[in-house]
């Protein structure tokens, strides 16, 4: 595990496209994917023609060979998807770079589209699936009867615990929503453009689970977001330049459950982020202090904090004391969820904070900090997951 | 829902038409009615039974409880069953104005009825031979509101009491000349709502059953294990370690072989929630929700009894194996008290 992955610093970043971000598209799911695949082949000057490959999540509803059909796509020789809800944003980055550097596709596209909000919304949990006797649903046998059935209702038994163990408080879990906030405030293509909020509006909004409130979850999103992947010789030679994938990882835990990790010797950390930074530092020679802004994976606040301690920009148990002061806020230490977060910007399922990483690193971002030359990335947390660094191109 | 026609300009020509012929009471104010009545209602007020009791109170003699006034006009039994296999026969009375208005409540879809309330006025006591005449119509009919019970009309009826001497009775005179001779004794207001059936506030439903847990031949036995009153932890028979949630091998020596243990069901509160929203019918809010350390070593996720404020994290727990229903058991955990 310690050696450096081959594709390392040798796959980059050419484009990016987005949908613009709504509660209601008014557009077919395959569409809004359509339409930030073409804005990404767009941004990066690439033909629809020239793609050879993709990448999407698991839980995407939208076949690679209709976007291939829509768009006029050649002939495609390689198609992945990355399962695990969220966890799969930085995994189908890495999925993209094995596929360019093995020579399998010169041109991969990722993306994530889906109409979260005004169609299958996330946060209503598993309470209408049927019970299905496979190993997927057997898995949730265990909760829906006992009315554990969302995703803030799983992660608020581990960052109860967490609470219970490190002393944070409900006003450190507020801290990333004010930070995610206060961001998109200044994000004209974030939800909550203009719209901050204080620590105060956090602990007056309603409980959701407790120990969670309401704004400590994210917002729910219709829209799409995708990336293009190709070699750092031609990104280099491309419209927007590349952004060079310096590390791209994935990572499932001893003992890795579907977010009910609850059965591990410890419940107040994310070893599986854990494994996905170790590793991002051992592939790409970086370490924590190299990093100039991280997008931390926010649909719930908890586990920003939990990230802070495993990727090791704070020691176990101090990210409750690493969130004061501004410290992630642009000009802070480390400035996080720059974008906005999913909390401030838009629930993209983490593909959108991979944009933002791709901004800051071209400099162009609304929030830019100054100077970002290595940006870390991670995805979907409380499930197997992945993570990035991205670097500037000199 | 259906378009319904709006009748509001037929109904309103109907308001202070009568609702059909003055009616004559069958029988004379009388001591045998009181006497039912008042036993019935057990009213023991002696001037309704006793002559020389209603004297001494100030009246002529006895008199007939004030709320038996629409009782004297009523026609029993025979009457309503005659009405009855008239209509069935197709030969229901037409063209009053009651008849009318019923008829175009129907057509607007309000095809449910309810009585709402009922007033009467009495201006005079009713004396042993008296004999009443009924007059009705209608004193008005609302415009359409939504009420709880549904979309519907108010309709009030006003019926006018009128009472002469029973001599005054003959085969002469017409029941609307008798009235004329008569005196006012009381009045009844009686208001019906008509209403579109299933147009109301929807009525609380019984609890659904809890969400079923998806089975398979790997977790079967827990589930098994619950409605037999027993909680059941996997357990390797090469290895011996024991495993929750439910796997077809030991995470230990990857055997195959396993069988379960009975759990004693005490344990340690590890970590809690409590729900509150999104609120699934199954279930009280708010809802606490445990993660239970087990004393045998594994963990489990199950709900809390009592309220959520009776808990805090690290508290000792023992587990009751509760029924929700024929197919579904869990355990539900309780404070484990120092002398169990």
């Amino acid at each position: 595990m310690t050696a450096k992955h081959t594709f390392a610093g040798k796959v980059a970043i050419a484009g990016i496209g987005a949908t613009e971000f709504s509660k209601e598209s008014g557009r077919s799911e395959l569409r809004l994917a359509v339409e930030a695949v073409k804005a990404a082949l767009d941004d990066a000057g690439i033909a629809p023609g020239e793609v050879q490959g993709t990448c999407t999540y698991g839980a995407d509803t939208n076949p690679d060979i209709d976007i291939a059909r829509s768009l006029g796509f050649d002939d495609l020789t390689f198609f992945s998807r990355i399962y695990y809800g969220g966890g799969a944003a930085a995994g189908t980055i890495q999925q993209a770079a094995l596929a360019v550097s093995a020579g399998v596709a010169d041109v991969v596209v990722c993306y994530r589209a889906f109409n979260e909000r005004s169609g299958n919304r996330f946060g209503a949990g598993v309470q209408g699936r049927a019970p299905v006797a496979n190993a997927e649903m057997a898995h949730f046998a265990s909760y829906t009867p006992v009315g554990l059935v969302t995703p803030a209702q799983w992660v608020a038994m581990a960052a109860a615990r967490y609470m219970h163990v490190s002393g944070a408080t409900s006003e450190d879990f507020g801290r990333v929503a004010v930070a995610d906030r206060k961001h998109a405030a200044t994000n004209p293509k974030a939800w909550f453009y203009e719209q901050p909020i204080t620590l105060e509006d956090h602990q007056n909004s309603r409980w959701i689970v407790e120990p969670l409130h309401l704004l400590d979850c994210c917002q729910e999103t219709d829209g799409a977001q995708a990336i293009v992947v190709t070699s750092l010789e031609r990104a280099k030679d491309l419209k927007n330049g590349a952004v060079v994938i310096e590390a791209a990882v994935q990572g499932a835990a001893k003992g890795q459950d579907m977010m009910t990790s609850y059965y591990r010797d410890n419940l107040d950390g994310l070893p599986e982020m854990g494994l996905v930074g170790r590793q991002l530092w051992e592939t790409s020679g970086l370490t924590a202090h190299d990093i100039d802004m991280a997008v931390l994976y926010d649909h719930f606040t908890p586990y920003v904090l939990m990230q802070l301690e495993e990727l090791g920009f704070c020691g176990k148990g101090e990210a409750k004391d690493f969130v004061k002061d501004g410290r992630i806020e642009l000009g802070g230490a480390l400035p996080i969820n720059t974008h906005g977060g999913q909390l401030g910007e838009a629930y993209l399922h983490g593909m959108n904070g991979i944009a933002e990483g791709v901004r800051q690193i071209r400099g162009t971002s609304y929030n830019q900090v100054t100077g970002a030359e290595k940006v870390l990335v991670t995805a979907g947390t409380g499930v197997p997951t992945s993570g990035l660094i991205l670097g500037k191109d000199h | 829902m259906a378009d319904f026609p709006d009748h509001s300009g037929a109904l309103a020509a109907l308001v202070g038409q009568s609702s059909g012929p003055i009616e004559l009471s069958p029988d004379p104010v009388n001591t045998a009615m009181i006497r039912h009545w008042v036993e019935a209602m057990g009213d023991t007020n002696p001037v309704y039974t006793d002559h020389d009791a209603a004297v001494a109170a100030g009246y002529p003699g006895i008199v007939a409880p004030a709320t038996m006034l629409q009782a004297w006009i009523m026609r029993g039994l025979k009457h309503t069953l005659d009405l009855e296999a008239a209509r069935a026969a197709g030969n229901a009375p037409k063209g009053d104005a009651n008849s009318q208005m019923m008829a175009l409540f129907d057509e607007e879809g309000r095809t449910s009825v309810v009585a709402t309330n009922c007033d009467q006025e009495y201006f005079r006591p009713l004396v042993l031979g008296d004999r009443l005449l009924v007059k009705s119509s209608i004193e008005s009919i609302s415009d359409p509101k939504q009420t709880g019970l549904g979309h519907g009309r108010f309709a009030t009826s006003l019926m006018e009491f009128f009472a002469v001497p029973n001599d005054a009775v003959t085969k002469d005179l017409t029941n609307e000349q008798l009235a004329e001779r008569g005196a006012l004794v009381g009045t009844m207001r009686f208001r019906i709502l008509k209403f579109r059936p299933g147009t109301g506030a929807v009525a609380p439903k019984a609890k659904p059953p809890r969400p079923r847990p998806a089975i398979t031949q790997d977790n079967a036995f827990y589930f098994e294990g619950t409605l037999a009153g027993e909680l059941r932890i996997q357990r390797c028979t090469d290895c011996g370690a024991l495993r929750h949630p439910p796997l077809p091998a030991c995470g230990k020596c990857a055997s195959l072989n396993w069988d379960y243990v009975v759990s004693e069901g005490r344990g340690e509160l590890l970590s809690m929630v409590v729900n509150h929203f999104p609120q699934v019918p199954a279930f009280d809010y708010p809802l606490p929700i445990g993660l239970i350390a087990l004393d045998e070593g594994t963990r489990i996720v199950a709900n809390l009894a009592g309220e959520p404020g009776d808990w805090t994290i690290g508290d000792r727990v023992v587990a009751e194996i509760v029924r929700f229903d024929d197919e579904l058991a869990l355990p539900v955990f309780h404070h484990e008290t120092k002398e169990a």
